[in-house]
């Protein structure tokens, strides 16, 4: 595997020219405003994801547990600074009693979408040390455990709405459009992750994570903490998962505990899929992975209403068998065939 | 929840009941694992779509008892459809996934699970279903204590199930060639085993290990299209306690777990009984490498 290679000229025009599209999107093209959003916080998702799995080696089945924590964790905070959460939930939300003026909306934003990634990496670091040192299947079951256990523990507790789900917080008339500010509220947390993640990887550590993946005793026996290593890109990976989750629930704006926090069958395995189709261990690959899987994502749920699970599956399957390299690995791979053939040739 | 307790220790014989529904659905847990550890062994692959093939046989054998059938034909006829989707599911994807990196085959057979959901939603209806069963039940100390026959039957049935695989695992040519594969395929290869028939043997033997205990839980208890997740988390529990190949291990974990399921759901709430069977393999895995890692420190 390629080693990162640091910020040349070229590439920071390419980022560029990537902001400048991600600032006009959603006004070009308003009709698909909520599925680009939607888009930046997969990416976030997958980037997150390969941090730990594609670049670690430890192929984490649960990472909608912080996804989820994320989300009612920001809920609760936009809620609670101003109202009783138990109330709250159990008025589903609604009436005249609960409404937030735009100060308070955006006060709860502000505080609601840290606070969200401080309790995702508080939750991964308590995790980590119990879970980390587990390998290969055992570790992707377990997190596969702990992703559902907390969606059914989650609607099990009639204070933060039990089965029935919580509302994020209505926003106020007064505001305008909402939709557009978490747009850029993603867009801003998307090129955070990228960007951090690209530094991070240049460094020592983003080697030690490699050394990890290709062989974890090895880099132990080399006097790499990989300990500490382990549970520092998990807490990182957590910390992005919760502040991701925070916009997607105020996104959705209704938060089941099973189908959108802990949705451990959708948007946890989603998040595998797309780093995989894009591309595993590589930074442009979860990016473009999540561009083609929203795409086909959208299609998927337009023309296959019904069976759009079916096509999902039978996608991970393909996926998983024929092109585990992903697209970024199959375009490096045909790239530096290329050069070899070229080397032989003359 | 400390009211429950207080009512658990009021009447014991709740308790009692409690200890027996789990002990009789721990059979049905019991097969589904065995059937994973003989894929798991022979081929290193964990079938995530276990639970998925339970719900499927379960599902044929409500569709079977709906159009007049009897027990003792939809439990073949489920084990005959699921070994048919076993061979078919082998040659069409698991046959690419041998040798392969773990993670891939637990994706991919994630995605098998999750095909087959919706396509059994789509085939079978979402909801929650069981099949009419007739026989009644058992009343012990003044009807404190009710033991539906159906589920004795399918206890034993289970059993009898076990101890045929077990048999045909240790005694017939075959068994003895799938053992043979699973111990060294290059040394069976050279004695002319044909791995690959092995392979998908046991693949297609495990999806009809499960129909027939899905068919066979369909007659007491209820069956779900998206259901199956839960089982195949049971499975991998009851093999990573008793060990690959250790039947009486997995007999007693899954016995074990039944009734430890059935008193946490009384405890907490019957809301709380999946998050507690995901807890518990949480624990489990945990505590098992909490085990080894003092073992290999114990060594250095």
């Amino acid at each position: 595997m390629a080693a990162y290679r640091a910020l040349t000229p070229n590439r920071l025009l390419l980022v560029a020219c990537l902001l400048a599209v991600g600032v006009v999107a959603p006004l070009v093209l308003p009709a698909y405003q909520l599925q680009l959003t939607e888009l930046l916080l997969f990416i976030v998702f997958a980037l997150a994801w390969d941090l730990v799995g594609g670049q670690m080696g430890y192929n984490s089945f649960g990472n909608v547990l912080f996804v989820g924590l994320g989300m009612y964790g920001a809920a609760i905070v936009q809620v609670g600074l101003f109202y009783d959460v138990g109330l709250y939930n159990a008025a589903r939300g609604g009436g005249t009693q609960f409404v937030f003026d735009v100060p308070q909306f955006i006060t709860g934003l502000v505080l609601g979408i840290p606070a969200a990634a401080l309790i995702s990496a508080f939750a991964a670091w308590l995790l980590g040390s119990l879970v980390l040192t587990m390998r290969g299947h055992y570790f992707a079951i377990c997190t596969l455990g702990l992703g559902i256990a907390a969606g059914q523990i989650a609607a099990g507790i009639p204070w933060i709405g039990a089965g029935s789900g919580m509302l994020t917080p209505n926003p106020p008339e007064a505001l305008g459009d909402v939709a557009l500010l978490l747009y850029y509220l993603a867009l801003g947390l998307a090129i955070t992750c990228a960007l951090s993640f690209a530094w991070l990887l240049s460094t020592r550590f983003g080697l030690a994570l490699n050394a990890i993946r290709d062989d974890e005793d090895k880099a132990e026996a080399m006097g790499l903490r990989t300990h500490a290593a382990k549970v520092t890109a998990w807490v990182i990976a957590a910390g992005f998962l919760g502040a991701a989750g925070a916009l997607y629930g105020n996104l959705v704006r209704f938060i089941d505990p099973v189908q959108t926090a802990f949705a451990g069958v959708t948007i946890g395995v989603w998040m595998i899929l797309m780093a995989l189709l894009g591309g595993k261990g590589t930074l442009a690959g979860p990016i473009v992975g999540a561009i083609v899987f929203q795409i086909m994502k959208e299609l998927f749920w337009t023309y296959l209403l019904g069976w759009q699970r079916v096509a999902l599956g039978l996608l991970i399957i393909a996926v998983a068998v024929f092109f585990p390299a992903g697209i970024v690995g199959f375009v490096r791979e045909r790239g530096s065939a290329k050069v070899e053939t070229e080397e032989q040739g003359p | 929840m400390t009211s429950n307790l207080l009512i658990l220790y009021q009447a014991p014989a709740l308790g009692l009941q409690l200890a027996i529904d789990g002990i009789l659905i721990g059979a049905m847990f019991a097969i589904a694992a065995y059937g994973m550890a003989l894929v798991w062994g022979v081929t290193n692959i964990i079938n995530v779509a276990q639970g998925e093939f339970v719900m499927l046989g379960g599902l044929i054998a409500i569709l079977g008892a709906e159009h007049g059938l009897s027990l003792w034909l939809t439990v073949p006829l489920a084990a005959a459809a699921l070994y048919a989707l076993g061979w078919f599911l082998f040659y069409a994807v698991i046959v690419l996934l041998l040798g392969r990196d773990m993670f891939n085959s637990v994706f991919a057979t994630f995605g098998i699970a999750i095909v087959m959901q919706q396509v059994m939603a789509h085939v079978f209806g979402g909801a929650d279903r069981i099949a009419v069963s007739s026989l009644g039940s058992w009343f012990f100390l003044d009807s404190l204590v009710v033991v539906s026959k159906m589920k004795v039957v399918v206890f034993a049935a289970c059993i009898g199930l076990g101890i045929t695989l077990a048999w045909f695992l240790a005694r017939s040519r075959m068994g003895q060639a799938i053992r043979a594969v699973a111990q060294k395929p290059e040394a069976a290869s050279v004695l002319g085993i044909e791995t690959r028939k092995v392979y998908c043997l046991t693949y297609a033997l495990n999806a009809a290990i499960c129909g027939a205990a899905g068919a066979l839980a369909a007659t007491a208890y209820t069956i779900q299209p998206y259901g199956g997740l839960s089982y195949t988390i049971r499975s991998f529990m009851i093999v990573v306690v008793a060990g690959l190949g250790n039947l009486g291990g997995m007999i007693w974990a899954a016995l074990g777990l039944g009734v430890a399921e059935n008193f946490a759901g009384f405890i907490l709430g019957t809301q709380y009984q999946i998050a507690f069977v995901f807890g518990l393999l949480v624990v489990v895995l945990v505590f098992r490498n909490w085990r080894l890692r003092r073992q290999r420190q114990h060594l250095e």
